[in-house]
């Protein structure tokens, strides 16, 4: 235990003692969080898509049917409720929702005008928008179409409300991704390069010839990091609270839990990495192109998962910061509780006891 | 006691041979220098001894604990000092040797005694960072670092190299005193001059050892008439040596020119030949052998 407490103490001093990295590891948020500040608006695929209609007749199922066959939705089913279609929506398993009045083509043909409701789920913002504005121009064309047939001016309108981010803040999207990325960054690369350096700088010698145990090492060299990306993950959350005015609708308890979760993740992942390079370059090097190009571009953080080739949305799976985005939003944006992000919480778990079996089997206790 | 059989030691898959068959023992509280240029194999058999490596073959017991089966053991009885400075420059010196000292599971205070006599004379410095320090202070900390734990074996590879005379000096006078509390000692150095100082020596070439015997005994072998020679001109002397049939072996040793020559060539006749082509200034005199003479000799035989 003396062994332990020596060796973090030795750890946080390297990390105080080098002014540069800390303020890049303390600084790195505040800037992503600025540079990220940009909203990025892209094509929408796949929306899945329900439809409440508590009384059908030939407009609205003229209406469903066309959105249907459009090849940007993905048609979920017909809902029998409001609570089901919102059940729905909180899985996740609906991006957008057409309702319909009771009555619709008697209160369209009688005062020609009728309402249709559109909820998107804009937990993530473009996506929500998209998809709101895709089905608005399909029912306005089928309402062109048919004002010409029959030679009486009606009008359809549709009132879109996004659910979740009514605002439509760009913010609740990259907030979450930059999480993962800065989590992903310092917890890989410093923990990868801290022991990496022993080795370089030929202080893994002398540890190795001591009694000291290797697993007390490999734990100690993680306490740290794991601290210090903690305080880093406040800093994004308080950023992004009172900066960006991104709401934390969700438990704050389980947000820090499924941080630490993620952190663990990370760091067990630095220590993979650390076991396979033997250089401090090579440690930044790998650490930035299997971390941190996977969760700019697989995540979801910026560009939808359901919108990549398939090929690329089963790679973005293995993916952790995907995983750990997915978790957040739900929670802070969403306000869903824990019950909601179990899928998202073992895949972390499971990858954090893969990576940390992998470190121990390739962890040497020589040089060679 | 360290006890060494048939070690064999090659990287990259067997294309580079490191150790040869390397055997010796080292009785307790001796200090037993292995010499030889770099590349000889020197770190390759500390690393292996440091439990560091695993050899390809052979047997090293330190203190009777294998150093492959109980490498652990072997690492809570030795103090070793790898070849290049490997402690914390970003650290202070106090901080470095506390930390290696709670490593080991003990403190400084209990084992001052050990370190006393050398770490007094860096202790004006103890909040300087180590990488602040002079090549001498650092080899100072290091030893000091290796020493606190009280090890019963202490391994040193090349301890002195890139450490001024003074400090060299004062660094084999404290290696005197440790051996002295019964602490074995293993050292390698690429300067012949320090041969001295060890109770054994083994010379070491190409993986393999040589020679091993006491300092003395080594010399004691030296089978040669050797000369000093001392002139201007150095390097045409050289090759004037060399051209002479009578000299065996001629090679440089700082300003002087060591040659081996053949039995009944006179001091006068070399003179002579020297004066013919015009070295007229030049010093001859029959010395003593050193162990780089004798170095010299076995490598090239």
């Amino acid at each position: 235990m003396k062994q332990f407490i020596a060796f973090v103490r030795k750890e946080f001093r390297h990390i105080m003692r080098d002014n540069r990295t800390l303020l890049i590891i303390l600084g790195m948020p505040v800037v992503e969080i600025l540079l990220f500040g940009f909203a990025i608006n892209m094509e929408v695929q796949n929306i899945r898509v329900a439809f409440y209609d508590p009384t059908p007749d030939a407009f609205t199922t003229g209406i469903a049917e066309r959105i249907r066959q459009n090849s940007y939705f993905n048609y979920q089913g017909n809902m029998q409720s409001m609570e089901e279609m919102e059940v729905a929506m909180r899985k996740g398993k609906l991006d957008l929702a057409v309702v319909f009045p009771q009555n619709f083509q008697e209160s369209l043909v009688h005062s020609g005008k009728a309402a249709v409701q559109l909820l998107s789920n804009s937990s993530d913002p473009n996506r929500g928008s998209i998809s709101a504005t895709y089905a608005t121009a399909i029912i306005a064309s089928f309402q062109q179409e048919h004002t010409k047939l029959i030679q009486i001016p009606f009008q359809i309108q549709t009132e879109n409300r996004m659910i979740y981010n009514p605002l439509m803040k760009s913010s609740y999207m990259f907030v979450p991704g930059i999480m993962g990325l800065v989590l992903m960054i310092i917890c890989t690369i410093m923990t990868s390069v801290s022991i990496v350096r022993e080795k370089e700088r030929g202080t893994m010698e002398v540890l190795l010839a001591s009694p000291l145990k290797q697993g007390t090492m490999i734990f100690a060299k993680t306490i740290p990091y794991m601290v210090i990306s903690f305080i880093d993950f406040i800093i994004i959350l308080l950023l992004s609270y009172f900066v960006l005015g991104v709401p934390i609708n969700g438990s704050l308890l389980l947000l820090f839990m499924i941080a630490i979760l993620y952190i663990n993740l990370t760091l067990s992942y630095g220590l993979t990495v650390s076991t396979l390079v033997d250089k401090q370059v090579n440690a930044v090097i790998f650490s930035a192109i299997t971390a941190m190009i996977p969760v700019l571009m697989l995540s979801g953080m910026i560009f939808p998962i359901d919108n990549m080739p398939l090929v690329l949305q089963a790679l973005s799976a293995i993916v952790p910061a995907r995983w750990f985005i997915e978790a957040v939003r739900k929670v802070m944006i969403q306000g869903l509780g824990i019950t909601m992000i179990w899928k998202e919480i073992l895949i972390l778990i499971g990858m954090t006891l893969f990576l940390l079996g992998v470190t121990i089997a390739k962890t040497k206790k020589r040089l060679e | 006691m360290i006890e060494v059989k048939d070690l064999y030691k090659s990287y990259a898959k067997g294309k580079v041979n490191a150790l040869n068959g390397i055997t010796f023992s080292v009785e307790d509280g001796e200090i037993f220098g292995v010499i030889g240029p770099d590349g000889a194999g020197k770190s390759s058999l500390f690393r292996i001894l440091a439990s560091l490596l695993l050899p390809d073959s052979g047997i090293a017991v330190m203190n009777e604990h294998d150093v492959v089966i109980d490498y652990r053991k072997v690492r809570q009885i030795i103090g070793y000092m790898p070849g290049r400075f490997s402690l914390y420059q970003d650290l202070s010196v106090e901080e470095n040797l506390t930390f290696f000292a709670t490593l080991f599971n003990t403190t400084i205070e209990e084992n001052y005694h050990l370190i006393k006599d050398i770490y007094q004379q860096i202790e004006p410095f103890k909040n300087r960072r180590a990488g602040a320090l002079s090549g001498g202070m650092k080899q100072k900390l290091a030893l000091s670092c290796a020493l606190i734990h009280k090890p019963e074996i202490l391994i040193l590879d090349e301890p002195t190299t890139g450490v001024d005379p003074v400090s060299r000096k004062e660094f084999w006078d404290m290696l005197g005193r440790l051996k002295e509390q019964g602490i074995t000692i293993l050292v390698s150095t690429a300067y012949m001059d320090e041969a001295s100082r060890c109770d054994r020596i083994a010379l070491i070439r190409d993986g393999k050892f040589i020679a091993s015997d006491t300092p003395q005994g080594i010399i004691e072998n030296y089978a040669d008439i050797l000369w000093s020679v001392e002139g201007t001109r150095m390097s045409a002397l050289l090759s004037a040596l060399r051209d002479y049939s009578a000299v065996k072996t001629s090679f440089a040793f700082g300003d002087k020119i060591h040659i081996t020559v053949t039995e009944g060539l006179q001091v006068g006749e070399l003179r002579q030949y020297l004066a013919e082509k015009k070295f007229d200034d030049v010093r001859i005199a029959p010395i003593k052998p050193t162990v780089e003479d004798c170095f010299m000799a076995l490598t090239s035989e």
